[in-house]
């Protein structure tokens, strides 16, 4: 059987499989649209939450980021910032939320905030913040296919929709529950198989995290051989290479860390479970399932990384051959992927830090992870299976986005702020058109991607970490925050952000515009724009606290249900 | 909406809380943004077998450090929680 085939059949069986689960799970009432009906194990939520977060970013770049762009060591950031914001929701969001008992984020704003304003403004960040992470998703959704399945890039992204429209309309939170179960199955098989068989290889070590660390053939230790080589190829070393500064990595972490704990699709997964207790054991079921991958991905980088210089330079001190390049190269190259320039004609490919003498011309992020088994020579099912998985990731994600942006609609504008009187049924209805459109708005944006598509991910969460998350918390911890305090508050934590943002990156990205220029010498105390997060959440934790202290005081009922809220039963 | 509990709970229970986020708080700190980020140099001259101890906190101990603290906080509330009478039942 071909590759083609071979990988027909496995992503066609993970999608038979999501359309059975589908099937099963249909939603009859808001709350189980919403909510699952509040029944989900804390396990399986972690199973799910897991698959909601890991991204086509996480699964598809995040290796090749820390691998190549990042050089290592300053890619942990990502390593630290996308797992520890989970810290942050067990302990500071997730239970309190749990306990309010209702279906969405904006609905709490609004309530704790006594105000529809407050409301509008959380639906607006909800959205500002989740488009940009969709429209990577559906990306994701289209390369995948175009790459694996060699249809083109609409058809790909057309059958991904039709099968997240399938099961996250007719089952809501409940038949996306059960399917990013199995899709969290799907992915994280995907991703380990690969990686522990290139353990094996290159250090005899089965657990990757501990072959990270391991010795070579050669009796050196991989990460000190990968140091050296790297320093002569011009590099810096690979275990120390700080991204920017020692400021700039701190400041991008804290960033990554508490935009996880204000972003609304992850945050509602924490609504499906039965109790509080079980809101806060799920969030570190969540965490131990995400640090599966998560502890992978960097000797998968560090892996890979020294796979591919070792394989462009055979002999010490001798390149490689363009002739006699192996044939994933080749057919990567024609992805545009990876791309060749002998640039002093001598027949053999150098790979250099300098830019000049640089041959490799282009050696893209997500190469990494997509031809990681084709250059281990791993067996057809399992390049099969990094397909299966990529999708997975990119379906769960794409689904739980849709889902918080598509309740922000249905059951914050409409039924809480402009159609009060709807019955449940008619709610259940216009949250079922509501996702139909957002999941159409997806693929339409997936399909005309807008500039800024590439590199938002990062944006995402330095837009909820300014926005969302000091509302949540304050809301919670302070009884006297006043509305006026958390709707300028929200404003200005966003308006900043995104301004710093457009003017380092350009106004919507739009290159040209960007009156700063993305120039280092011009970033303020030499943090980059996708670490700016927690800047923009410092200045809305200062905005809401000064102006609460010039305004009246919360009504009775707030400081009631913030005391509601803080304690398990009552 | 289950059985009232006195203020004094509330309050011995909420301090509690926040006594314990403190702690776990501080450690969350240490393990990442720590011994990941600030002090990673000096820490990178404690080879660790095939690690440099730093560059093991940025890529793998924080992660661990992590899930070891959202369960002892988990563990922790629900003692809490059943010293104070706070239990929710199964439902």
């Amino acid at each position: 059987m071909s590759l083609t085939e071979t990988t027909y059949w496995v992503v066609g069986a993970s999608f038979a499989l999501y359309v059975v689960i589908a099937i099963r799970s249909r939603a009859s009432t808001t709350q189980e649209f919403y909510v699952a009906g509040k029944g989900i194990h804390p396990i399986a939520n972690g199973m799910a939450t897991a698959a909601d977060w890991m991204s086509a970013a996480s699964f598809i770049s995040m290796a090749g980021l820390i691998g190549l762009s990042y050089n290592g060591y300053g890619g942990s950031v990502f390593l630290m910032g996308w797992t520890g914001g989970y810290v942050l929701l067990a302990m500071l969001i997730a239970p309190y939320l749990r306990k309010y008992g209702k279906f969405t984020v904006p609905e709490f704003i609004g309530d704790r905030y006594y105000s529809n304003t407050a409301r509008i403004v959380a639906v607006l960040c909800l959205i500002i913040c989740s488009v940009t992470y969709v429209i990577g998703q559906m990306k994701g959704i289209g390369v995948a296919f175009s790459r694996f399945l060699e249809t083109d890039y609409e058809t790909g992204l057309l059958s991904g929709m039709v099968i997240v429209f399938f099961y996250a309309v007719l089952g809501g939170m409940k038949g996306i529950t059960y399917t990013q179960i199995a899709q969290f199955c799907v992915l994280i098989f995907a991703y380990t198989v690969p990686a522990i068989f290139i353990s094996l290889q290159l250090t005899g070590q089965p657990i990757p995290q501990l072959g990270l660390g391991g010795t070579l053939a050669d009796g050196s230790y991989l990460l000190h051989k990968l140091d050296h080589i790297l320093l002569d190829l011009g590099f810096q070393e690979y275990t120390t290479a700080l991204r920017g500064s020692t400021l700039n990595m701190a400041a991008f972490t804290a960033s990554l860390m508490i935009g996880t704990a204000g972003l609304p699709h992850v945050i509602i997964r924490f609504f499906t479970v039965p109790t509080v207790r079980a809101a806060r054991t799920s969030a570190g079921w969540a965490l131990v399932f995400i640090a599966i991958l998560y502890t992978t991905a960097p000797a998968v980088a560090a892996m890979a990384r020294l796979n591919i210089i070792q394989i462009l330079e055979p002999e010490a001190g001798q390149a490689l051959l363009i002739e006699e390049r192996p044939t994933w190269f080749k057919n990567w190259e024609r992805t545009g992927l990876l791309e060749i320039d002998d640039k002093n004609g001598d027949g053999r490919i150098q790979y250099h830090a300098d830019p000049h003498r640089n041959e490799l011309v282009k050696l893209d992020n997500d190469i990494l992870v997509l031809a990681n088994p084709e250059i281990a020579n791993l067996p057809n099912w399992v390049i099969a299976l990094v397909a299966a998985g990529g999708l997975a990731a990119a379906l769960s994600t794409a689904a739980g986005l849709l889902l918080a942006i598509s309740s922000a609609i249905s059951h914050d504008l409409l039924k809480r702020t402009l159609m009060p009187q709807i019955t449940e049924r008619q709610e259940l209805m216009a949250s079922r058109i509501a996702m139909s459109l957002a999941v159409l708005g997806a693929g339409y944006l997936g399909l005309n991607p807008p500039g800024f598509a590439a590199g938002t991910v990062a944006l995402a969460f330095g837009l909820a970490a300014a926005s969302l998350f000091p509302a949540l918390f304050l809301g919670i911890f302070s009884q006297r925050v006043t509305r006026e305090g958390a709707i300028l508050g929200m404003l200005s934590g966003i308006s900043v952000t995104l301004i710093y943002v457009f003017q380092h990156k350009g106004i919507m990205f739009i290159p040209g515009t960007s009156f700063l220029g993305n120039l280092s010498p011009n970033w303020f105390f030499g943090i980059e724009p996708n670490a700016f997060g927690v800047v923009g959440a410092m200045v809305n934790f200062a905005v809401t606290l000064i102006v609460t202290r010039f305004t009246p005081a919360p009504p009775d009922e707030v400081r009631r249900l913030v005391e509601h809220v803080r304690v398990p039963v009552s | 909406m289950g059985k009232p509990v006195s203020q004094q709970t509330r309050e011995i229970y909420w301090r509690e809380n926040r006594r314990l986020m403190l702690i776990l708080g501080f450690f969350w700190f240490v393990v990442s943004l720590g011994c990941g980020v600030l002090w990673v140099e000096p820490l990178n001259h404690i080879q660790m077998g095939g690690f440099k101890l730093g560059f093991w906190f940025a890529q793998q101990g924080a992660i661990y450090g992590f899930i070891l603290l959202t369960f002892i906080y988990a563990l922790a509330m629900a003692r809490l929680e059943k010293r104070l009478g706070l239990e929710e039942p199964d439902a």
